[in-house]
């Protein structure tokens, strides 16, 4: 069959092939040749990316108060494959270094990069900045970029605040937004609104002459990205009434947490003993933070979250509130004591007896919770021990023990309520009320945080809900992160039901045999209930919760004073003085007062009170 | 023994050398787009320079392994080839893995191919062999059809895989159907269809059809011979009117937001530096900052900082163009325009129809992907994310034009032996 030869028409397609070919040559030519500006490659120019730091949010207290700003520092950057002939000697002292820091240095930053610019000397001062600023030109490939360090107005609330330190491998492998060198929120609050606080950097394109000076940017800046500053934060707390809970604290361990009931916002978070804020920023930062970290009293912990105690006689007031709730007694119920006699649980002191819930709570008797956690159990309703166990411990759990509050409170411990479950396990199955009794009087397995107990004051003079506890009060423009914060959370038990519980948490105060009697100031209505917990490796520790004034609570507060014998001896003096602090603005206990402070429980084991309990 | 003689003297060496250019060039181009640490060893596999030497090395051999295999096998099996080809494509629409908004992926193990890559050669085998099958005369509408139809089914599975520039490259068919003899008013149909796409979109149909009205209304008063034939002429002015017309409603209608945006903006109509228009500017900055003779090897600052986006794929030219400068950019199309034209002189003097067909396919797939690649890194095409072929990172590109051109070189190593 004939087929007409097409052959000639290759010379069409070569064609086509050639004339895009040229096209494309014609423009790049334009592109290469004769478009860029040939004045900037004469001179030498090199173009170099600087980033724009943005400054890191700053962050008030709940009266604006500033606590934490920012200071310049300045770092020296250096690409090493830019960097010629320059005399290292006289570089070495113009930067008072010597040459075997200066050759680490250089071959860290090879190692890291060639191109790319790496920290060659951190957080030069204003002062060095100045004294080497004139003489950089000399040396080519070095360069300085400015940097923000945290400073704190007084040297306050350190576990809360946290604190920014260079980011690790772990926080440049889960955000490509880091690159070496960078700083990141490391713990506390720093960590938690880290996204808000640190803004977002910026990108600078500009060209740098044979004498590595700045010569303008690139193109006019066409490329630079805008760096973004980060956002200011409002917090919750109060800083004079931190800074007079850190005072009231000091040579003690452990902590005091003050809640806001109508809000669930921190007022203060005091975890002794502590440290200064302002020695983990800079240069000194990691020698300070490992010898924060050796120190025997663990500093660095945060007892107020962290820290975990047996609630002891603070938590009778939740047995009590639970059994009232569940009908196994009633406000009139009354059972009798034989003081240190008593079976199974010892009193421990004599007093009325048959007594009811109010006077129980006043006398913190054993013998009365035991038997009402007993009816509790036993209680025919609710279907053996086993099930009302299990309508006990969710019960306990509504009042946010045993779990997280989940704000933005870091490293947070749970805390434990054992389950059904875990008992079946221990005893096999068998076990009934007086197997677990200790729970009664808030001893054995159950372990509370601080700002557990915190948030029970404040359910109880909320009359049966709380909000979570929480740092935030205010970020501009970031309304939506405090819904979560504003949402009430109710706890299993009526309101009614805490008439009863605050009456005498108030007696624990105004009556004359009150375990904080003592401490009794008519005008401040004061509302609490001592704690004296076991511990098995040294003396007591002595607890306390409270919330005042009884009629419009406006705080509510824990203290743990660890070592520190009866509640009534340390705990409660210490969160009687926060409250007339906060409600009134002064101290009129003044001996009290210098008795506190003076207190020295680490030092000097032995300081005694004056036998007020 | 005589055979393998056979084809080491009859194979063109010099295409098989301005391959090995190619790929050593682009592979010096992803070492300095992507190497970090000068002490790295060349064949560190977590780099993707690394990779890309991996992948060289298992070119090579696929391409050994085409020059042994008996040079009928490609013809006889292309149909084969095709339909297979065809039932993966439908696989990986149904079972495929989605990156960068294509669905084009196939996860085998911890390795991921784009059997998108592999079409290509399938089809223009496929093409080849329908084509030169005795009494086929391509001016039979019904033969027409049917090339057309091989061309469109793959070109349409991948555009339903959302991967538009894999699908566009299908078009550069058009040159082996020129070739075999398919009027070049097709060709012309398609260019002036193009030009009116354009010039409707920056004007506005009402402006077109005026000027095709006016442009009509001149030619009838200049010449008697375009009177006479009033009707032909008539006609293609409503065909044209009625595509000024189409081209608003496909715009509108038919696009994507993303593809409208970038049509937009290589047409100037937007001007948006930070936007889709980002890769396309880095990139020019980038090439441009090259100057005549180039910043050197491993010098690219722009490179360095990771200034372009996708810069050892797509955007691979960006590196030649800093690091190697227009002198650079000449060499590179130097080596492309010779390949090319080289293959088209090897496919002119096959006796077998098969070879030749097949050849011009290759010399085609290859220029459009040239011509499109780098035409998005200067700003003269949009951007549609088609690789340069031995140039850009990836094992599935670089296989896929290996075994395409390797199947030709071991054609002509065979024309002699074709009766
Ligand atoms: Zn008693």
């Amino acid at each position: 069959m004939y087929k007409k030869d097409f052959s000639s028409r290759k010379y069409v397609i070569i064609l086509i092939f050639i004339t895009v070919a040229i096209t494309y040559l014609i423009k790049l030519y334009n592109l290469q040749v004769v478009s860029p500006s040939l004045s900037d490659k004469a001179k030498g120019l090199v173009m170099r990316q600087i980033t724009e730091y943005p400054r890191r949010g700053r962050i008030y207290d709940r009266n604006n108060k500033l606590i934490v700003y920012n200071d310049a520092v300045y770092d020296l950057m250096v690409i090493p494959r830019q960097v010629k002939d320059m005399d290292t000697d006289e570089f070495c002292s113009l930067l008072e270094i010597d040459t075997s820091f200066f050759v680490k240095q250089m071959k860290k930053a090879e190692h890291y990069s060639r191109y790319k610019p790496s920290v060659f000397l951190k957080q030069l001062s204003k002062e060095d900045y100045a004294r080497i600023e004139d003489k950089m030109y000399k040396y080519r490939g070095f360069f300085v970029q400015r940097r923000a360090l945290r400073k704190y107005t007084m040297p306050i609330a350190a576990h809360l605040l946290g604190s920014v330190g260079e980011v690790n491998t772990q926080d440049l492998k889960k955000d490509s937004y880091y690159k070496p060198g960078d700083y990141i929120g490391k713990s506390g609050i720093e960590r938690f609104y880290e996204k808000l606080l640190r803004g977002k950097k910026g990108v600078r394109m500009v060209k740098v002459d044979v004498h590595n000076r700045e010569k303008g940017s690139y193109q006019n800046g066409k490329y630079d990205t805008l760096s973004v500053p980060g956002k200011d934060l409002v917090l919750s707390i109060d800083s004079e009434l931190q800074q007079y809970g850190e005072k009231l604290m000091k040579n003690k361990t452990g902590s005091i947490v003050v809640i806001e009931p109508e809000t669930g916002e921190i007022l203060a978070m005091v975890s002794s003993p502590g440290f200064n804020p302002n020695d983990l920023i800079g240069r000194h930062r990691s020698r300070n933070y490992v010898a924060l970290q050796k120190d025997s009293l663990k500093p660095l912990i945060n007892r107020a979250i962290s820290g975990t105690y047996p609630p002891g006689s603070t938590f009778k007031m939740v047995n009590a509130l639970v059994a009232l709730q569940e009908r196994a007694i009633t406000p009139y119920t009354s059972f009798s004591c034989n003081g240190p006699e008593s079976t199974p649980i010892k009193c421990t002191h004599y007093h009325v007896t048959p007594l009811r819930l109010n006077e129980a709570i006043k006398q913190s008797c054993n013998p009365f919770f035991w038997n009402t956690f007993k009816s509790l159990m036993n209680k025919p309703s609710l279907g053996g021990v086993h099930n009302a166990y299990r309508k006990w411990y969710s019960n306990i759990r509504s009042f946010g023990f045993g779990k997280k509050f989940n704000t933005d409170i870091p490293y947070e411990k749970r805390g434990n309520i054992p389950s059904a479950e875990y008992f079946d396990k221990v005893y096999r199955g068998s076990w009934n009320a007086l197997t677990i009794r200790s729970l009664a009087i808030g001893q054995g397995e159950i372990l509370v945080t601080p700002i557990q107990l915190a948030n029970l004051a404040a359910a109880i003079a909320n009359k049966g809900y709380y909000y979570p506890p929480h740092f935030l009060k205010k970020a501009e423009g970031e309304d939506s992160l405090l819904a979560k914060y504003t949402t009430k959370v109710y706890t299993a038990v009526e309101p009614k039901y805490f008439n009863i519980v605050q009456d005498a948490m108030r007696d624990v105060f105004a009556k004359e045999h009150g375990t904080a009697h003592y401490y009794e100031v008519d005008s401040l209505e004061q509302c609490g209930k001592t704690g004296t917990v076991q511990n098995p490796h040294g003396e007591d520790h002595s607890l306390f919760i409270a919330f005042a004034p009884k009629s419009y609570p406006k705080l509510a507060v824990s203290v743990v004073v660890e070592n520190g014998g009866y509640g009534s001896r340390w705990a409660a003096p210490i969160a009687s003085l926060i409250i007339e602090k906060y409600l009134t603005g002064e101290i009129k206990r003044k001996k009290l007062e210098k008795r506190i402070m003076e207190g020295d429980l680490i030092h000097n084991k032995n300081t005694k009170s004056k036998g007020e309990e | 023994m005589r055979k393998g003689a056979n084809i080491l003297a009859n194979t063109d060496w010099l295409t098989v050398i301005l391959y090995l250019y190619l790929v050593f060039y682009g592979w010096l181009s992803i070492y300095s787009a992507t190497f970090d640490d000068p002490n790295a060893p060349m064949l560190d596999l977590s780099q993707r320079y690394g990779k890309q030497l991996l992948w060289i090395g298992l070119a090579v051999i696929l391409a050994i392994t085409i020059m042994i295999i008996d040079a009928k096998f490609f013809s006889a099996f292309a149909y084969w080839f095709y339909g297979f080809i065809i039932l993966v494509l439908i696989g990986v629409l149904i079972f495929g893995k989605t990156v960068a908004g294509s669905k084009s992926w196939i996860q085998i193990g911890s390795f991921a191919i784009q059997p998108s890559e592999f079409a290509k050669f399938a089809t223009n085998l496929a093409l080849a062999k329908f084509l030169s099958t005795l009494n086929i005369d391509i001016r039979d509408l019904k033969t027409k059809i049917i090339a057309v139809g091989i061309i469109f089914l793959p070109a349409t599975l991948i555009l339903l895989q959302n991967d538009t520039g894999s699908a566009l490259v299908y078009a550069s068919f058009v040159f082996v159907l020129y070739r075999e003899g398919v009027s070049g008013v097709f060709m012309l149909v398609g260019l002036l269809m193009a030009v009116l796409f354009v010039v409707t979109l920056l004007y506005g149909q009402v402006a077109v059809i005026v000027f095709l009205a006016l442009i009509t209304g001149f030619l009838f008063w200049l010449s008697d011979k375009i009177r006479r034939n009033y009707k032909f002429v008539a006609g293609f002015f409503l065909a044209a009117v009625m595509f000024v017309f189409s081209v608003n409603y496909v715009f509108e209608n038919v696009l994507q937001p993303h593809q409208r945006n970038r049509i937009k903006i290589i047409l100037g109509m937007i001007n948006d530096p930070r936007g889709v228009g980002y890769n396309v500017n880095q990139s020019k900055i980038a090439i441009g900052s090259g100057g005549f003779w180039g910043k050197g090897f491993k010098e690219g600052m722009l490179t360095r900082y990771h200034f372009v986006p996708e810069q050892s794929t797509d955007f691979i030219f960006c590196t030649v163009g800093e690091e190697r400068g227009f002198v650079g950019s000449l060499v590179l199309f130097g080596l492309f325009l010779a390949l090319l034209i080289r293959i088209i002189y090897l496919a002119e003097r096959q006796r077998s129809e098969f070879s030749r067909i097949y050849g011009y396919g290759v010399a085609s797939i290859l220029f459009f992907h040239f011509a499109v690649n780098i035409g998005m890194t200067i700003g003269l095409m949009p951007v549609v994310g088609i690789p340069l072929p031995f140039f850009s990172y990836g094992g599935s590109s670089l296989w896929a034009f290996t075994i395409l051109l390797f199947i030709f070189i071991k054609q002509d190593a065979n024309r002699l032996n074709v009766l």
